[in-house]
């Protein structure tokens, strides 16, 4: 897994939109999908003499997230310009946060549940509130050369959040992506669509190679481009392996001759990076306090109240549900990560069966497996918690079995009906247990080399007459029709 | 301290100037009078001043998160040097 030639360094920028009506600055829409430069106004047009006004709500689901994500919140906070020329940034700047962010030194905790990496924490370097840019849209085949901009983007409501150099994997970065997409989906403060670019991930990846005592740090670059989870995880692989060529054919060290910091593309079609612009110096960009916009201080009574509302998160929903419910850990991964909403309709489902195990079966093999098949989420599953408990029930009673009761859940999907009216239509009734037992006694009496292996201690035998039993009456439960039958046997 | 000739010219390709022999000297000469004149400042004794963000003694002042109405599309584009019936029009973006 690991390669034990170098230690691979990632540290990832991750940029998430707020959900916000308006924009951070302004109050124009800030939806996805209007026609082009239909939401902009002077203030993210930047025309002069308009005044930027901080988005209440914006700042408000930055601080969830920043305390959410065990970020230190410092009392006092300011906004400044971050200077730089490009078509899409039409005042000239972007307001973002240099030297006194809204919140810095956090950590989020990943885990693999199948032990590919041990638990542990990825420090938060800082979380900040910045402006969104537009979009240049260049249409070679309409054989146009003028680039189009669209600003309707412009201003939108970012969240920056860069994690320290502490991951050592592609599955790392993959996983701390995944818990922070699954933290911000909890905490409701973005959509996280990745399609839409809610959600966009820088990467920042170096290696560090054994030189004997000492330890060589190769160039870092900055990895773009990616649009989604799993080209992020393509794209630190295959850079990793580049590095380490690279420093086989050439050894260049960070910091020395021609072993600055570079940016490189990710190029999904390829699967391979490429070399981009070389990155500007950070002072380049001539930060300085945006003199139109006021600071912001947070007491620390103001951030225990924040604090106060998050509701359970993840990590700790994990643990509660394992323990409230008599699950694995595993388990509980499962459907944490499926969202806040399916682990209401397992707690409900928990409840209305009172067998937590039973529920989490059902859910993770029957209600996801349909969901996907119906290509829903749980909001729109036909079947209620309430009703697929007390088919669990049934199944509980030994009214019916497992594999009868998918049937049944089809069927109250199709008919949209209760259990119980599923069954009946079905024809499915409890057996009366002497008929159970005459039927057993014919089979048995039908099977004399199936009598002779269960006298002989080969249980297994019992199956053919399960399957005989079922031809004559679906309705029989396996379990009962095994354990009657072992028990005549006895008898005989 | 004095402003270099290459100061001036860094500052200038930052800002996307284009200036000709002649700006740059005039440029060198006037920005290093404004900074000169602004260094006086550093004569005071700033020990146990507190840095201050802003002139005005204000904090935290916000605007609900409710919709305004935008401008319409040929009033945001009217100032536009080139622009077609839905967006701007500019150079061609290289790379991205």
């Amino acid at each position: 897994m690991t390669n034990t030639a170098y230690e691979t360094i990632i540290g990832l920028e991750v940029h998430v939109q707020l959900q916000t009506n308006t924009k951070l600055f302004c109050r124009c829409s800030t939806s996805f999908g209007a026609e082009p430069n239909t939401q902009t106004c002077p203030v993210c047009i930047g025309m002069p003499g308009s005044l930027p006004v901080m988005n209440r709500q914006a700042y408000a689901l930055g601080l969830k997230t920043a305390v959410a994500l065990n970020c230190q919140i410092p009392e006092f906070t300011k906004w400044d310009r971050k200077q730089y020329f490009y078509p899409d940034l039409p005042k000239g700047y972007q307001i973002s946060q240099f030297d006194l962010p809204m919140s810095e030194h956090g950590w989020l905790e990943i885990s693999d549940p199948k032990g590919a990496f041990e638990t542990k924490k990825i420090g938060i370097t800082r979380a900040h509130l910045e402006d969104d840019a537009g979009k240049s849209m260049h249409d070679e085949a309409a054989g146009r050369s003028d680039s189009r901009i669209d600003l309707n983007r412009t201003g939108t409501p970012l969240l920056e959040i860069v994690s320290d150099p502490d991951l050592r994997s592609a599955d790392e970065a993959r996983a701390y992506l995944s818990e922070l997409k699954l933290l911000l989906t909890y905490l409701g403060v973005s959509d996280c669509n990745m399609q839409e670019g809610s959600l966009r991930v820088d990467a920042n990846i170096n290696l560090h190679i054994a030189q004997g005592e000492r330890t060589a740090a190769t160039p870092i670059v900055e990895v773009k481009n990616m649009n989604s989870f799993r080209a992020v995880e393509r794209a630190l692989r295959f850079e990793a392996n580049r590095q380490f060529e690279s420093w086989q054919a050439n050894p260049v060290e960070l910091g020395s001759p021609g072993g600055h910091k570079t940016t490189r593309g990710w190029d999904d079609q390829m699967q391979i990076t490429r070399i981009q612009r070389e990155k500007e110096e950070s002072s380049d960009y001539r930060y300085f306090p945006d003199p139109d916009l006021l600071p912001v201080t947070a007491t620390e009574a103001d951030v225990a109240s924040v604090r106060g509302a998050l509701g359970e998160l993840p990590a700790a929903l994990r643990v509660t549900l394992a323990k409230k419910y008599g699950i694995d850990a595993y388990d509980a991964d499962v459907l944490v990560n499926q969202g806040r909403p399916l682990v209401a309709y397992f707690e409900e489902l928990a409840a209305a069966c009172d067998d937590g195990r039973r529920a989490s079966n059902w859910v993770q093999q029957d209600v996801l497996r349909l969901l996907n098949e119906m290509d829903a989420t749980i909001d729109q599953f036909p079947v209620t918690a309430a009703a697929l408990g007390e088919l669990l029930k049934f199944i509980a009673a030994g009214d019916i079995d497992n594999t009868r009761a998918k049937d049944v859940l089809q069927e109250m999907i199709d008919a949209q009906s209760s259990a119980a009216e599923a069954m009946a239509k079905l024809g499915i009734e409890k057996v009366d247990a002497s008929d159970l037992e005459s039927l057993c006694r014919e089979l048995l009496a039908a099977n004399p080399a199936v009598v002779a292996d269960l006298k002989e201690g080969k249980m297994k035998a019992v199956g053919a007459l399960i399957g005989q039993a079922k031809k004559q009456n679906p309705n029989v439960n396996p379990a009962q029709i095994k354990s009657i039958c072992i028990e005549l046997v006895k008898q005989l | 301290m004095s402003l270099s000739k290459a100061d001036v010219e860094k500052v200038a390709s930052l800002a996307r100037l284009k200036l000709t022999d002649e700006e740059l000297s005039t440029m060198t000469r006037q920005l290093d009078q404004v900074i000169q004149y602004v260094q006086q400042l550093e004569e005071l004794d700033t020990s146990g001043v507190q840095p201050m963000a802003h002139t005005a003694d204000l904090a935290n002042v916000f605007a609900d998160d409710l919709l305004r109405a935008s401008l319409p599309r040929d009033a945001a584009l009217a100032n536009a040097p080139k622009r077609d019936d839905e967006c701007y029009l500019v150079p061609p973006v290289l790379g991205d």
